[in-house]
């Protein structure tokens, strides 16, 4: 196989998406997604039960629709990427199960990658020149975290995360509350559209001093985010209107709750890539979507005079080709692939970028 | 002679590789864990095609439980024969997992003229299904509390799980029988002799027996505040 850029099929089943995406080196040749989102509407989230039952149903003819995009045969490909974690587990287990499968018929090696990781990864498709060390924020509906990537393949810290909810539940269970729909993002971006963010002050979490701290001597909670408070707030303003037998203004308090939402993540994401000396921040996961977030977040990276990297929104929701890219950087560095026996882990820490055999 | 692979992951992983004409099992291997199918299943079946020179591509076909069973290690199984399938270009045969159970009971000789077979559905429930002795399927599958279960002579793990249960109501659980589980070497020879009859076992979709649980919340339900 080249090394340099060795053809890689990647396997996303994290969530609710099935994603099946063939690199070769940082060229993206396919991205084939079956999503069951449709599904989860009615539930107003993600039902784990119903995202395992579909990616059974999807990973083969989505595996079929990569390979026909891609015009390449199963031998064509040098190595194949699947995400072992974290995410729901009974999800996972379908993908892993699948590439593993995927592997041993095709007699290609295996790797067991970070799915947080991958979503950084994406960020090497489509040209883009991405700096040593970089700093990335991931906002989705399951994860809101800050990171320092010293090394795509060897070298990735946690700078901060939710203690809690990560953005996008806050986005889908405040849309919940307002009668807006599901996935909240888009119903909340929507009816913001019209309202006044400055209309009522929600808060900020994890933003006093006393979770901060200063640069010099940090708080635990510096760079850590919080939506909980912030949900009970837009709970208690709605249920203010609704005693008071007033009409709730659901313009202005959608775009209140996205201003307080999208005002931490991006201070707080500035501060710790200024603090940590990243001049490069890449935005990722689905949340990235969001036109006031990447609207502020550009303004505030600007004045501190941070590169912000946004890839293209279809390789930011989660997706097989981010899997596929991190693979290839897998291989190309040369990094042992992880065997056919590993477990997968539904919480794996961002420093685990890959599996290796034996864990 | 042509071989199948069959594969059941609707208790524990269990894997065998079976000669398509005489039925013999060529060799086998099954996890004493259940909750480790993800592990297992593909170094189980890399071991057994490496230790006897088999080529997945010349399969005469494969074999693959479809439950019923405990949802999450079912899809592991099923997703990995189709994948199977798919790369070695072989067909891919679902068949219902509680027939490997009630092979082994005619396997082990003097079956009853009926009999019930059982597995651990938990959440305090068995699947099961009701057959004759000459393997003829009854009843079921079913997924019920091990109670409203027919007063008479039970096989398999889930006879084990509720024998106090069983025994009450007069049933007779099998003690001999009280670690038997779907077994790839006993799912085999049904799903020969379905395939000798003509039979079309192209559908492997799982045998779930019960909803995904999903409630659809109050919150949903309200078309406005
Ligand atoms: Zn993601």
């Amino acid at each position: 196989m080249s090394l340099t850029e060795p053809i890689v099929l990647g396997i996303e089943s994290s969530c609710d998406e099935t994603g099946v995406g063939i690199v070769r080196g940082n060229k993206l040749l396919a991205n084939a997604v079956s999503s069951s989102m449709d599904e989860h509407v009615r539930f107003g989230g993600v039902i784990p039960e119903i995202a395992a039952r579909a990616h059974l149903e999807a990973f083969v003819p989505t595996l079929q629709q990569a390979l026909d995009t891609a015009k390449l045969t199963l031998d064509d490909i040098d190595a194949i990427a699947v995400t072992s974690g974290p995410g729901l587990a009974g999800a996972l287990m379908v993908g892993v199960s699948a590439a593993k499968a995927l592997a041993l018929a095709t007699d290609k090696p295996l790797y067991g990658i970070n799915h947080l990781v991958a979503h950084v990864g994406v960020g090497v498709l489509e040209g883009t020149v991405l700096p040593p060390t970089f700093g990335a924020l991931l906002v989705s509906g399951g994860h809101t975290e800050i990171l320092k990537v010293t090394s795509l393949t060897n070298d990735v810290q946690l700078l901060g995360s939710t203690i809690d909810d990560a953005a996008g539940e806050a986005y889908d269970k405040t849309a919940r509350l307002l009668g807006l729909g599901y996935p909240g993002g888009p119903a909340i971006e929507k009816a913001a559209k019209e309202g006044d963010r400055k209309a009522f002050r929600f808060p900020r979490g994890l933003a006093l001093p006393k979770f901060v701290g200063t640069a010099d001597n940090p708080g635990k909670n510096r760079h850590n985010f919080s939506f909980s408070g912030l949900k009970t707030a837009v709970a208690r303003c709605v249920e203010h209107f609704q005693a008071n037998g007033e009409e709730i203004p659901v313009a202005d308090i959608a775009a209140s709750f996205q201003e307080a939402v999208v005002d931490v993540i991006t201070s707080k994401a500035v501060r710790a890539a200024k603090e940590h000396g990243l001049k490069t921040l890449l935005l990722g996961g689905g949340v990235a979507a969001n036109t006031r977030l990447r609207e502020l977040l550009a303004a505030r990276c600007a004045s501190a005079g941070i590169n912000l990297v946004v890839p293209p929104f279809a390789l930011c929701t989660d997706n097989g080709g981010m899997v596929a890219a991190l693979g290839a950087q897998l291989v190309a560095d040369g990094v042992a692939p992880s065997g056919l026996d590993f477990a997968t882990d539904s919480s794996q820490p961002v420093t685990n970028i890959v599996l290796q055999s034996g864990n | 002679m042509t071989n199948y692979l069959v594969i059941d992951t609707s208790a524990h992983a269990s894997v065998a590789l079976i000669d398509s004409d005489s039925g013999n099992v060529i060799g086998e291997r099954t996890s004493p864990k259940g909750n480790d199918q993800t592990e297992t299943l593909s170094s189980y079946v890399k071991e057994l095609l490496d230790t006897h020179s088999q080529r997945g591509q010349d399969l005469a076909g494969i074999i693959v439980g479809v439950g019923p069973g405990p949802f999450t290690g079912l899809r592991v199984g099923l997703v990995a024969a189709r994948t199977f399938g798919f790369v070695w270009n072989v067909p891919v045969h679902g068949v219902m997992s509680l027939h490997a159970l009630a092979e082994r009971v005619i396997d082990a000789g003097d079956a009853p003229k009926e009999f019930l077979v059982a597995s651990d559905a938990r959440r305090k429930e068995v699947y099961w299904a009701r057959y004759n002795n000459t393997g003829v399927l009854l009843d079921g599958p079913h997924v019920a509390a091990a109670s409203t279960l027919d007063a008479m002579p039970l096989y398999g793990v889930g006879a084990g799980i509720y024998a106090e249960v069983l025994r009450e109501l007069g049933a007779t659980p099998v003690e001999a029988s009280f670690d038997w589980i779907a077994d790839a070497r006993y799912l085999a020879p049904r799903a020969l002799q379905l395939l000798g009859d003509g039979a079309d076992l192209s559908d492997t979709s799982p045998m779930y027996l019960r909803e995904s649980d999903a409630q659809v919340p109050a919150f949903m339900k309200k078309d406005k505040l």
